[in-house]
């Protein structure tokens, strides 16, 4: 049996508390339902919560399946803000309906087309799944970072890892956006690569912020 | 690059431009600014094909029958929202100097790129001409520009120029003297985040800032720490209004608003171009692409390199130090100048003393300007001929890039290729270049490796002359300094606190360099140089022949023995040290007049070398280093390096003498 939409957001909210805000204890009030809540007993019911007076846990069970779901919004995310090119106004509320279709299977596949993403749009982390520690052993996905490309690669710039404003910037006066055609022309001892009619190098840290799209 | 001090940059008289009209030329490192400056002013700037040559500021006049403006050219930037020192001086001049007209020079093949900074210039409100140059490249390329429609949609001038050939120039200049270009309306408008944070920052504006409230909220949004800190000061509580605006969009985003603005110009930007700008890319590779990518290769590009050092050894370390200098100082001073001078003094001035003063061991004409001329000025001159052409080849980037995974070892990146490989021309020169450099930490290592372990090019040539034949000394020279290099490097990226270098870099297409480019560029430096040297050679003269009369030069050399003996040298090398104090080159050059004496050879011959190597270059290096340093820095770094060079000269020696070495 599965969550309901509802309660796996509660799922994921509570999760937020716990894992990435380090609340210690977390209690009812914290989340956005009250205590009579029909998804706090729901959640109870399939085990994923303890509930002690107004403290609030999350099971072993209800942990792994609360990442599940983070994993799915934020792939979704970036699949709205990569793919689908989604205003990032209204990013939020589609992800929000999309993160509930993914299931199982199409999640690993989206997760492999846009290059297992370590972070949403937001900058937060996206919980790795198998799929992710599988690529690592074999990158060929269809976005990758361009620190990651062969020489001789034609593609376009799918993303740029926007968490270091410093190295951002410098990007961006490169020429550097998404939408933007870059090969790839050498990759050792620097990468180097054309983009427009110049050429650019540039270090692996630098290369690792660049996603890029392949294209034939 | 610069040529010349600030000081003597025209005469004596700065360039009056009072009341003038103020065209500012501004752009992207290596669009060829410098050379339509020259084109315009018919004064020369250094010019080459490396970004981010331009460090200071050089003003020039344009004038045509009765009409003259003021023209500045600026270091480059590629955005007013600043990365680089240089790009914060850039923008600083263009602000402060409230220029009636802004040509923005661009490279036309990536002007999608370029016009970028176009945006945000008409954005800051300044009447802008677009000069789309190195037009030639471009339509080699199959890149076309429909100038017409490019300046009805742009609403401002734009006209297409070759500047290193000329063409177009005419024209330029005519637009720039005589076309009224009036203050630019923004040239589009952002989503409705965006625009509504401009606009409740434009309210809580009220001073004037050099450009339109419109480009600093735009620069509040992207974070841009001067200008925040400007608002801070003059703003006084609306600044926390502004701070709050700022916030509170930043929060409604997802990503930076800095990638958000940038992502909307380039959308702008992108239909801007549609009916303006074809592009055929060409069927083959061009052999200079060919070229290119053989020079970048990590196992081909080790040849090419090699073969690089080779030809610059030919000319610099052959012909220059040892050809050219044999001639100069064996048969022009040796048999002509010395002898007459002698002559001349010892006829007009009866006193031994005074006589000493100019000519004879250490006089001002045998020892100062002999060594100047005969000695130094040949490797100088050879060296910066090969180093022009090198670097308007546009090899160095490609350098850079091969060797920026050793320069992160030692704390620096790619980039520092320049200062590096332009200390082995002049160290003073080079560690003025420093500032080109992105991080402090970056800077003082630079400029450590610099002062210690890069000898310059009169040394260099020196040394070359001295170990002539001997290949077994001459490597191991090579290796200490190479060791000595790597080492302090390391040493001091563990050491020193701060951010981990980045490296990215433009790399320019390869390009014959042009004779006279080429030519006026050594002579600038070359005279920049002469001009740094010569008074400190003549002064040394000086003070070592006052010196000698007082006795204190004597005491010095007597104290100087003891760590000359230590080392394992004959005493009378204690002098030449004491001349490596005022210049390394110098005291080489005493080196080759007691190695010619017969004094010096072997195993000593390469300690003392080795020791003299490692001193701080000269007193022009160091109060350049204090200038660009501050004084403890400079003064800590001179404290550590010649103890540092007497222990490696030490360690050298047992070493040598411990393997049984015989050279």
């Amino acid at each position: 049996m599965r969550a309901t939409d509802r309660a796996e957001e509660i799922l994921e909210e509570l999760w937020i508390l716990i894992k990435e805000k380090e609340i210690n204890p977390v209690t009812v009030s914290d989340l956005s339902i009250d205590s009579k809540a029909p998804e706090l007993k729901e959640l109870l019911e399939l085990r994923y919560i303890n509930l002690s007076g107004e403290r609030i846990d999350l099971t072993s069970k209800g942990l792994k399946e609360a990442e599940a779901a983070i994993r799915r919004h934020r792939l979704a995310e970036r699949l709205m803000v990569d793919v689908f090119d989604i205003r990032r106004s209204l990013m939020e509320e589609k992800a929000c309906q999309f993160e509930h279709l993914l299931r199982k299977e199409v999640e690993e596949s989206i997760c492999t087309l846009l290059g297992h993403p370590k972070v949403c749009p937001h900058k937060r982390p996206i919980p790795p799944g198998k799929c992710c520690a599988k690529a690592l052993k074999h990158p060929k996905s269809i976005v990758s970072s361009l620190a990651e490309i062969e020489a001789g690669s034609k593609s376009i710039v799918a993303y740029l890892i926007t968490r270091d404003e410093r190295k951002l910037q410098k990007l961006m006066s490169m020429g550097v956006l998404p939408g933007v055609r870059i090969d790839v022309i050498q990759t050792y001892p620097s990468h180097v690569f054309r983009i427009g009619h110049s050429l650019v190098a540039v270090d692996t840290e630098m290369a690792e912020d660049i996603f890029v799209r392949r294209v034939k | 690059m610069l040529k010349r001090k600030k000081s003597s940059c025209h005469g004596s008289t700065e360039m009056n431009i009072e009341g003038l009209k103020k065209v500012v030329l501004v752009g992207s490192p290596n669009v060829g600014k410098s050379v339509v400056f020259g084109n315009l002013t018919g004064m020369y700037v250094t010019v080459s094909n490396y970004p981010g040559t331009t460090v200071e500021v050089t003003r020039g006049r344009l004038t045509k029958g009765s009409d003259t403006v003021a023209v500045i050219d600026t270091p480059g930037m590629y955005s007013l929202l600043s990365i680089t020192e240089e790009e914060r001086v850039a923008r600083r001049i263009l602000i402060n100097s409230r220029p009636d007209l802004t040509v923005q020079v661009i490279d036309s093949k990536n002007i999608e790129r370029m016009l970028h900074l176009t945006v945000q210039l008409l954005e800051a409100g300044l009447p802008v001409l677009l000069d789309l140059n190195l037009m030639d490249e471009a339509e080699s390329l199959g890149v076309k520009i429909n100038t017409e429609v490019l300046q009805a949609r742009l609403g401002i001038p734009v006209t297409a120029t070759v500047a290193t050939d000329g063409k177009g120039m005419d024209e330029l200049k005519n637009i720039i003297l005589y076309q009224k270009v009036s203050e630019p309306e923004p040239p589009f408008k952002y989503g409705p985040l965006i625009e509504r944070a401009i606009r409740e920052i434009e309210k809580n504006l009220h001073n004037d800032y050099g450009i339109s409230r419109r480009a600093v909220a735009l620069l509040l949004l992207q974070d841009d720490r001067e200008i925040r800190e400007s608002v801070g000061e003059r703003e006084g509580e609306k600044s926390i209004i502004i701070e709050r605006i700022v916030q509170r969009t930043r929060d409604n985003v997802a990503e930076p608003l800095n990638y958000i603005i940038t992502m909307e110009r380039q959308d702008f930007i992108k239909s801007l171009l549609i009916d303006s700008l074809t592009c055929e890319s060409p069927v083959r590779l061009p052999l200079r692409e060919k070229i290119s990518r053989f020079t970048m290769h990590p196992v081909a590009g080790i040849p090419v390199f090699l073969m690089i050092i080779y030809l610059l050894y030919e000319f610099v370390g052959v012909f220059g130090a040892q050809t050219a200098v044999d001639f100069l100082e064996e048969t022009v001073f040796g048999q002509y100048i010395n002898p007459v001078a002698n002559r001349i003094v010892s006829s007009i001035i009866p006193w031994k003393v005074l006589q000493d003063l100019f000519v004879n061991e250490y006089g001002i004409i045998t020892l100062g300007i002999r060594y100047a001329i005969a000695i130094i000025l040949p490797i100088v001159t050879t060296f910066f001929i090969a180093f022009s052409i090198i670097e308007d080849t546009g090899y160095l980037p490609r350098l850079a890039m091969l060797i920026d995974r050793v320069f992160k070892k030692i704390g620096l990146n790619g980039r520092a290729v320049i200062p590096v490989v332009l200390g082995f021309g002049c160290d003073t020169m080079a560690t003025m270049v420093t500032r080109t450099l992105e991080t402090r930490r970056e800077r003082i290592i630079a400029t450590l490796l610099l002062a210690l372990a890069i000898p310059c090019s009169a040394q260099i040539g020196v040394i070359l002359a001295l170990l002539s034949g001997n290949t077994a000394a001459l490597g191991i020279f090579i290796l200490v300094m190479s060791a000595v290099f790597l080492f302090v490097g390391f040493l001091a990226a563990r050491l020193l606190p701060g951010e981990k270098p980045l490296f990215y870099m433009e790399v320019p297409p390869l390009r014959w360099p042009k004779l006279s480019n080429v030519l006026t560029k050594t002579y600038s430096r070359v005279e920049w140089y002469f001009k740094e040297v010569l008074p400190l050679f003549i002064l040394a003269s000086i003070l070592i022949w006052a010196g000698k009369i007082t006795g204190i030069f004597d005491l010095t050399v007597t104290l100087l023995s003891y760590p000359t003996r230590w080392i394992g040298l004959p005493p009378e090398a204690s002098k030449a040290f004491l001349y490596g104090f005022f210049r390394r080159d110098f005291g080489a050059a005493g080196l080759y007049d007691l190695k010619t004496a017969g004094t010096l050879d072997g195993v000593p011959l390469v300690v003392s070398i080795i020791t003299i190597a490692l001193f701080m270059p000269c007193i022009a290096q160091l109060s350049m280093t204090i200038k660009e340093r501050g004084w403890k820095m400079a003064v800590g770094m001179a404290a550590f390096i010649f103890p540092f060079a007497f222990a490696v000269g030490y360690l050298v020696n047992i070493i040598l003498n411990g393997l049984g070495m015989v050279l």
